[in-house]
């Protein structure tokens, strides 16, 4: 989905239109590496198919036991038998949406930044801190969370509670450091890096002379770039958004270090709350009957659900988007 | 000539190693070179340490994977390993579904849970606990910390006005099970609310990612209570209360503790039996088996021996690993009963160990 956006940046621009290949191809070699090329295009898409598939037979016992009732109840309880998802699947969704809250505004300015504002020889200098980061592996990102952040949350949740307790959003039942604000800031900054390194690189395509000719007629830097350079990219932006939010729904290490995997619902930023990917990874070792397996799944399955249904909404934005009809930066 | 005697060296020299192999106490005597176990993570430092020193005496490889007592099972299950190992007992129904018959739970060492807490001003083994109040407190029942229930157990400690907040495992864990299972032993509203289980629907609060995640979440919010194996407890100088045992003593967590726990006249013979809420006077009542899963019937005879003999040493050789690595080495009764179950293994019907 998100190299479908990329891709789809890079011609939205550009007069050029791909040239469709041609299949009636006499030279032997072209044959040879048309066939090559299809049978790994096949594979990937058999792949996909064969995930499906898998993950529905698992989670077929669950599906029988509990139906779509499972998307909607609120208990999790391995000794009764009894298994549903609602509290995770909100947990998850709105620990997701309040990084993206954090992150797209910090990286998409420090992308600005990197593209049009500092020398061209300083660039591999600031961006290169950033790639660094989106290499450090998750683990690293929850340990630093549990030892490091969560002490500095819990902090400045004591003080919002006593300043701003009144706001249902800031009125836990108490302050554990863990849980929802927790989980959010640290995926927060898990995805920054990704989203500023694709955000720059696509800044970089703009056009000089469309930011120059509005430079031209009187603009000034930040009117070209407010009006001209973002509005240009918006596609590209939004792709490398996406990307980041797939990343923060499916992050399964650093979140369960520092959410609080509670299996209640959320009323508050201070709630603990687990997350699907987490819960899944934690609870599969000791799943000892197949009920419980299942129902794991079954979970890996409404996951996969909505990961495609964002992945969908996101394709529809985007053609809406290079069509023209809706502009997010005008 | 010179050849031949140097051929006639290497033979002898070869002999005299594969003797001293013999020799020593617990080692297959059919040629086996290598077996494969997996399951439980609680005991895995210690295994790991046994089985490497099961590799220098007797040159057999062991490689053991720490998947979880689920998985563990599941695998038993399967006969995709030589042996299982567990935190927990298997239930009637996973004991149908295991394709090689019979599986016989051998219990290798006990171990022992703190209850860790963080409280102002109170220190390791001031704080004094009930089984009662415990379990109140995970059920949400006590709510603060100068509630009476818990002053008039500690009359002569300060207890603050401050929220308790209840840290558990969210990860399914051994540790978990047997804290459960002390739990529905000692409190009729645990056992029919929440019951036991490797991972359970908590009345409350935080689930931390294993001993690492409940330990730093006990230290880092005031108020908070949870458990966490001796182990961690000791080695990351925690705060642990004392807590009241079966005979109504105040015993802090100890690896003695753990080995009266599991020393008691009633044990039953086939050791599926969780030595929660022991019996003996001097037991700590938060103690558990981890056990070895093994076939009783093993349809290999170069493997069979090779198991049966590992099972042997580990019970005890490598008994002498384990306290410098906080576990508690059987003792009394419980060696007696594991050394008549590692004496069932068969193959063929015949016994492998005489």
């Amino acid at each position: 989905m998100s190299d479908q956006t990329i891709d789809s940046t890079f011609s939205t621009g550009s007069a050029t239109r791909v040239v469709h290949h041609d299949t009636r191809v006499t030279n032997f070699g072209d044959r040879l590496f048309y066939r090559v090329t299809q049978t790994f295009a096949l594979i990937v898409i058999l792949l996909a198919f064969l995930l499906v598939f898998d993950l529905f037979r698992g989670a077929w016992e669950a599906i029988q036991t509990f139906g779509l009732k499972f998307l909607v109840g609120t208990t999790w309880d391995p000794v009764k038998r009894e298994f549903s998802t609602l509290p995770t699947v909100i947990g998850t969704l709105v620990k997701a949406f309040i990084a993206l809250l954090l992150a797209v505004p910090i990286s998409i300015g420090s992308a600005v930044f990197i593209s049009f504002y500092i020398p061209k020889w300083l660039r591999p200098i600031i961006s290169y801190p950033i790639e660094l980061l989106a290499g450090v592996p998750s683990i690293v990102f929850g340990l630093w969370g549990l030892f490091v952040m969560v002490p500095v949350i819990r902090a400045v949740q004591i003080w919002l509670k006593a300043n701003f307790g009144w706001f249902f959003l800031f009125d836990g039942p108490a302050v554990y450091g863990v849980g929802v604000l927790s989980g959010s800031v640290i995926l927060a900054i898990m995805i920054i890096p990704i989203i500023t390194a694709v955000s720059r690189d696509i800044l970089l395509t703009v056009p000089r002379p469309q930011i120059e000719g509005m430079l031209a007629l009187g603009a000034t830097k930040w009117e070209s770039i407010w009006q001209v350079a973002l509005p240009y990219a918006r596609v590209g932006l939004f792709g490398a958004v996406i990307l980041g939010l797939g990343r923060a729904i499916g992050e399964t290490m650093a979140v369960t270090m520092v959410g609080g995997n509670s299996f209640d619902l959320i009323h508050s930023l201070f709630d603990p709350v687990h997350s699907m990917a987490s819960q899944i990874a934690s609870e599969f070792t000791e799943a000892t009957y197949s009920l419980y397996v299942s129902s794991l799944i079954y979970v890996g399955l409404v996951l996969f659900g909505i990961t495609i249904i964002i992945s969908l909404c996101a394709q529809y934005l985007i053609w809406r988007l290079s069509k023209g009809h809706v502009a997010v930066f005008e | 000539m010179r050849v031949k005697k140097m051929l006639l060296g290497f033979a002898m020299a070869a002999l005299s190693v594969s003797a001293t192999q013999v020799l020593a106490a617990g080692c297959p005597a059919k040629g086996a070179k290598e077996l494969t176990g997996a399951g439980a993570t609680f005991p895995y430092p210690l295994y790991s340490k046994m089985l490497s020193e099961y590799d220098k005496a007797c040159g057999v490889k062991v490689n053991y994977q720490s998947i979880g007592s689920g998985g563990g099972i599941r695998q038993v299950q399967e006969q995709t390993v030589d042996f299982g190992a567990s935190d927990g007992i298997m239930d009637e129904k996973q004991k149908k579904e295991a394709k090689g018959g019979a599986v016989l739970h051998i219990p290798t060492v006990a171990g022992a849970e703190a209850i860790v807490f963080n409280v102002p001003g109170i220190k390791r083994s001031q704080l004094k606990l009930t089984p009662e109040v415990l379990a109140d407190i995970y059920l949400k029942k006590i709510n603060n910390w100068n509630d009476q229930k818990i002053k008039a157990l500690n009359p002569s400690l300060k207890l603050p006005d401050l929220a308790i907040a209840v840290i558990h495992r969210s990860d399914g864990s051994g540790t978990t099970f047997i804290f459960t299972n002390y739990l529905s032993k000692v409190s009729a509203e645990w056992k029919d609310k929440v019951g036991f289980a490797a991972s359970v629907n908590w009345p409350g609060d935080v689930g931390g990612k294993g001993n690492e995640g409940v330990a730093n979440s006990v230290k880092q919010i005031p108020g908070a209570i949870g458990y966490v194996e001796l182990a961690y407890a000791s080695q990351n100088n925690m705060d642990w209360a004392q807590l009241q045992n079966k005979a109504k003593k105040y015993l802090d967590p100890s690896l003695d503790g753990a080995a009266a726990a599991a020393d008691i006249a009633n044990l039953p013979d086939d050791m599926e039996v969780m030595i929660t809420d022991s019996s003996n006077p001097n037991a700590y009542p938060i103690s558990g088996f981890t056990w070895l899963l093994v076939y009783e019937n093993q349809t290999d005879p170069v493997k069979g021996d090779a198991v049966a003999n590992l099972v042997w040493w580990m019970l005890h050789d490598g008994q002498k690993y384990a306290k410098p690595l906080e576990y508690a080495p059987l003792k009394g009764a419980a060696v007696k009963k594991a050394e008549a179950l590692a004496k069932k293994i068969k193959v063929n019907n015949q016994m492998v160990l005489k």
